[in-house]
């Protein structure tokens, strides 16, 4: 039996997916197998995976969009439209894949592949599970993250440079120097929660979360909470989602750096745009909004127990609980990212879009200034407040209030506070959204009635 | 599969350093004969890529994500930025002169040997097992701000003192172009005006 046992604080018998399907098939750990597996895991299930979150979200923001100008968005082919995206994909496919004759041919068609191949590999160090996640033992998995987002940059930029038409020009620019200064902001708003965890390994992180809502990161220490926030703004403009969307800022620069592309190769820039976005959306769940764990730390606490009982009996009838753990646990992680990009697509449809120097100005002389000073009082807070560091329900009990109140009383009220701050926010945003679809339900039914769009003409005309 | 099963680790590690040696060696090889700039910036970040590749195949993966980072989400950019603000047109290409090529050959052709001969005198130490430790990135960090700590802030106060310089000249050219405004014709006439 070879456990992963990578873990700071204690030494918790968690099995790769990989781990328990070679034992429960009775397969050699060679290198080959591993390989072939890595290969196989690459191409049947995470690029189909990448594919189907970017061919949702699409369809996603355009229904998004249309509900927010009372729309209805994408609607007919398929249930409710979502079909829509296969449909445009197959558009997409047979269009003729023109090239520019003055563009820079080599780096025309490369440039769409830098910028999809990087948003792919990032996939490999999200972690969907306590056993879903393709490399547990990637050390730097954030750090992997933040420069795999940061090469991603290079295919964009190439792409506005190889096109040799000023808007394209203009669009790179733009993202260069965008996405140059935000990774400051991004960056170090990151630091901020991994100095209060302790690690940059991205399950172990899901790992430390896994004692209820409390044990998140967010809710670690007020600075971790407020550097939530910021990097939420600088990932829209690393990602140049709207309101920092200025390389591809429609009204100005036709379409910004892909204005050249068609075909399969624009369809490459939507599909990694859509897929960053993603990323940017699991790194927030996981880093800070407590990763693949419920509120109330019921997977945190089977996953211990499951796996333990698996190291103890390693069997079908003990791997298919923890299986079906780690179904739930992605569930739970994905819907947790998907949220996120929710309000990724609610701000785009509802904040104007700013001028460049004014985005500048928001990176270097508010985020950056704002996210040092929490950089300096994270760490400040990690030497003056006692906490227990570990993990929950391995190394102390996260409900038993009492015995925590004994090591650190201050990180304890901190953190319960900080809970009830965030539930009471959270509960709010979903409540005004609730409250706004089911108000703007009549509005929505004018829409899709013609007949009463009649009888407002009518009125019309006989007024 | 005896066959498979013969394979072992190394063998694999062979494969991928060879992969990812060769993918450096070739896009840094194309970087020097490539004339384009934007071309060469584009070997450029596969080189790096390739560097990053052996770094993880050594098992020092904060090394490869950092040279990720700073050199080809950093500089790299930073370096077609400049090509971009500068260059007139989107071809702009180098002609060195022959000259110029011989003086790089030779340079080139100097330092080669002299590494070369430096890798093959010099003794290098088998792998010391605490090197794959379960978490190299603590001592990492505890070297950095402990050990190494009058190095590391000596450096970090060296890149504050270029980052000030750099503002202090830019600066001091806006104020230069603002004066330059001022006696345009057209201030003049203002001023005559008012």
């Amino acid at each position: 039996m070879n456990l992963i046992s990578n873990f700071l604080a204690a030494d918790v018998p968690t099995f790769s997916l990989q781990q328990l399907i070679q034992d429960q098939l009775g397969l050699s750990r060679g290198p080959v197998l591993t390989m072939v597996y890595g290969v196989f895991l690459c191409a049947a299930v995470f690029l189909p995976a990448v594919s189907l979150v970017a061919m949702f979200s699409i369809w996603w923001e355009r229904k998004v969009a249309g509900h927010m100008q009372s729309r209805l968005g994408p609607n007919r082919v398929g249930p409710i439209g979502l079909l829509q995206s296969l449909a445009d994909g197959a558009k997409l496919i047979l269009k003729e894949d023109l090239i520019p004759t003055s563009a820079d041919h080599f780096l025309y068609r490369l440039a769409p592949y830098l910028a999809f191949a990087p948003a792919f590999a990032v996939f490999l160090a999200l972690p969907f599970g306590p056993s879903f996640c393709f490399e547990p033992m990637l050390n730097v998995g954030v750090f992997w993250i933040l420069a795999m987002l940061s090469v991603e940059v290079m295919g964009v930029i190439l792409a506005g440079w190889a096109s040799n038409n000023k808007w394209s020009i203009y669009g790179a620019m733009r993202e260069a120097c965008q996405m140059v200064s935000y990774e400051i902001p991004l960056g170090i708003s990151i630091l901020v929660a991994v100095m209060a965890a302790g690690t940059l390994n991205m399950v172990e992180l899901g790992h430390m979360q896994g004692g209820g809502i409390h044990t998140w990161l967010i809710y670690k220490n007020p600075f971790v909470f407020a550097a939530f926030f910021v990097f939420f703004v600088a990932s829209l403009a690393s990602n140049k989602r709207a309101p920092f969307d200025l390389p591809e800022s429609e009204s100005e620069l036709v379409a910004g750096f892909h204005t050249e592309y068609s075909g399969l190769r624009f369809s490459f820039f939507f599909f990694a745009e859509y897929a960053a976005m993603f990323v940017v959306g699991g790194i927030q769940a996981a880093l800070f909004l407590g990763g693949w764990n419920d509120p109330f730390g019921i997977i945190g606490y089977f996953n211990h127990h499951l796996n333990a009982s698996y190291a103890a009996d390693p069997g079908l009838n003990t791997a298919i609980p923890v299986l079906i753990l780690n179904c739930v646990a992605a569930g739970i992680f994905v819907s947790k990212a998907m949220g996120i990009v929710f309000v990724q697509m609610w701000i785009r449809w509802t904040v104007p879009r700013p001028r460049i120097d004014q985005v500048l100005y928001a990176c270097v002389k508010v985020l950056l200034p704002m996210s040092m000073i929490l950089l300096l009082c994270g760490a400040i807070w990690q030497l003056v407040v006692p906490d227990h560091g570990g993990i929950p329900w391995v190394d102390y009990q996260p409900w038993d209030f009492v015995a925590w109140a004994n090591v650190g009383l201050a990180s304890l009220i901190t953190q319960v506070v900080l809970a009830l701050v965030g539930i009471t926010a959270f509960s709010a945003v979903v409540g005004w959204v609730l409250y706004s679809a089911a108000t703007g339900r009549g509005h929505k039914m004018r829409l899709t009635d013609p007949t009463d769009i009649n009888e407002g003409t009518e009125n019309l005309v006989k007024a | 599969m005896d066959a498979i099963n013969s394979i072992t680790n190394a063998h694999a590690e062979a494969v991928l350093f060879y992969l990812f040696g060769g993918m450096a060696a070739l896009s840094a090889l194309l970087l020097v004969l490539s004339r384009n700039i934007v071309r060469t910036a584009v070997c450029l970040l596969f080189t790096l890529m390739g560097v990053a590749g052996l770094y993880f195949l050594l098992h020092a993966e904060f090394l490869a994500a950092v040279q990720l980072v700073v050199y080809a989400g950093g500089t790299l950019i930073l370096i077609i930025f400049g090509v971009m603000l500068t260059s007139k047109s989107p071809f702009s290409k180098f002609e060195p002169k022959p000259g110029e090529v011989a003086v790089a050959l030779t340079v080139g052709m100097v330092l080669f040997g002299a590494l070369v001969l430096a890798l093959h005198s010099f003794p290098f130490p088998a792998a010391s097992p605490d090197v794959q430790g379960k978490y190299p990135l603590v001592g990492l960090g505890q070297a950095l701000l402990g050990d190494y700590l009058i190095p590391f802030e000596i450096a970090s106060v060296l890149l504050l003192v270029v980052m000030i310089g750099a503002a202090y000249l830019a600066k001091g050219r806006r104020h230069e172009a603002e004066d330059m405004k001022h006696t345009t014709p057209a201030s003049k006439t203002m001023r005559q005006w008012s």
